[in-house]
């Protein structure tokens, strides 16, 4: 199969409570040798992934935020923050990390593919992949 | 064709019906399926959620499921079909994907 | 058509197992293919041959290794999650210098990359988990 898919990788739990956070963060870099278009969505407790200032070293658990201001390293095109799982938590986009994104070959960039979208928004994303991956 | 949506909670447990109908288009599907059985009862303080999706989704809940916890089937909100692995399996085949609020 | 189906549960402690190995066996008794089965997080415990469930119980690694059997499926234990919970084969086992194996036969460890190939190539991707 030559086309490319539309990726979109479901995160809905916060970090450290459970490895799914983590482990599925995993899937999201290995995808990214596969040349498919890659997007996240950060829905319900999933938009604490994206807070900035997390400090493991009370818990003795590595501290894997770092690894979200990579993603445009790894052909991630687009994250993806529910509008309402956001304010429900007292969070603004200020609160969460950013993430720069270059294509190498155009030169093209982009500040902050980080994106906080409403509802309708994000339905619409969702139902446009391919393939949506939940962990 | 459109999405087939699975919630597998219950909806007294946690939110995930509450979000695949916030993020669920209209036309597309939902299957109630392992905990997410109970969201179907007809007479819960959660049965409005699913009597209000019916206006324009199609609603499923896995019979065996809904059986193995004692549901009955006079309880089942109306207008939300019943469907063995059979026929999840054709709700699978006749979708565009498969969205799994676990 | 062709079917992918991920498992993100081990078994006994979440229904996920037995809804993927019901979902997956009345798949291809209606015909479809099942491209491969993928079992990540605790899924990976799925993958153990020394499961013991009391004689009254479903062995839920027995429904899988027996369909497998009958059906030559792909039943595929994701190696990054699987060293993480002690599930080992033989390479593995050498790999990390371990003196025992614990994989069920007809599953295998292999990549992440697994189940990434499974959902480009097929026209579903059914996961189960919590």
């Amino acid at each position: 199969m030559s086309d490319k898919k539309q990726f979109m990788f479901l995160n809905r739990r916060a970090p450290y409570g459970t490895i799914y956070a983590w482990e599925s963060l995993e899937v999201v870099l290995i995808a990214a040798a596969f040349e498919q278009a890659v997007s996240l969505a950060f829905i319900d407790d999933g938009v604490y992934q994206l807070v900035t200032g997390q400090d493991t070293t009370g818990i003795g658990m590595k501290n894997f935020s770092p690894t979200y201001k990579t993603l445009g390293d790894y052909e991630v095109r687009h994250m993806y923050v529910d509008k309402e799982s956001l304010e429900a938590r007292g969070l603004t986009a200020d609160d969460l990390v950013v993430v720069p994104w270059e294509d190498w070959e155009t030169e093209e960039t982009v500040d902050n593919i980080v994106e906080v979208v409403d509802s309708d928004q994000l339905a619409e994303l969702i139902e446009q992949s391919d393939v949506v991956f939940s962990f | 064709m459109s999405d087939l949506h699975t919630v597998n909670k219950s909806p007294f447990e946690k939110n995930s019906l509450d979000t695949c109908l916030r993020l669920s288009k209209a036309g597309s599907s939902i299957l109630l399926y392992e905990d997410g059985v109970y969201a179907a009862l007809a007479g819960t303080a959660a049965s409005g959620k699913i009597a209000g999706a019916l206006a324009d989704r199609k609603v499923y809940v896995l019979e065996p499921d809904y059986r193995a916890r004692g549901l009955k089937s006079d309880r089942l909100i109306e207008g939300v079909e019943m469907v063995d692995y059979a026929g999840f399996v054709d709700l699978v085949e006749s979708c565009d994907k498969v969205q799994a609020w676990v | 058509m062709k079917f992918a189906i991920q498992v993100n549960e081990g078994p006994y402690q979440h229904q996920a197992s037995d809804s993927a190995y019901h979902f997956t066996k009345a798949a291809l008794e209606k015909g479809h293919e099942c491209f491969r089965v993928f079992f990540y997080h605790d899924g990976v415990l799925n993958g153990t041959r020394l499961t013991t469930p009391p004689q009254d119980d479903r062995n839920i690694v027995n429904n899988w290794v027996e369909l497998a059997e009958k059906y030559d499926l792909d039943l595929v234990v994701c190696v990054a999650a699987a060293q993480r919970r002690g599930i080992v084969d033989e390479g593995e086992a050498e790999r990390n210098g371990k003196d025992a194996t614990n994989i069920a036969p007809r599953f295998r460890i292999s990549g992440l990359g697994q189940l990434i190939e499974a959902a480009i190539q097929c026209d579903k991707l059914v996961v189960f988990g919590d």
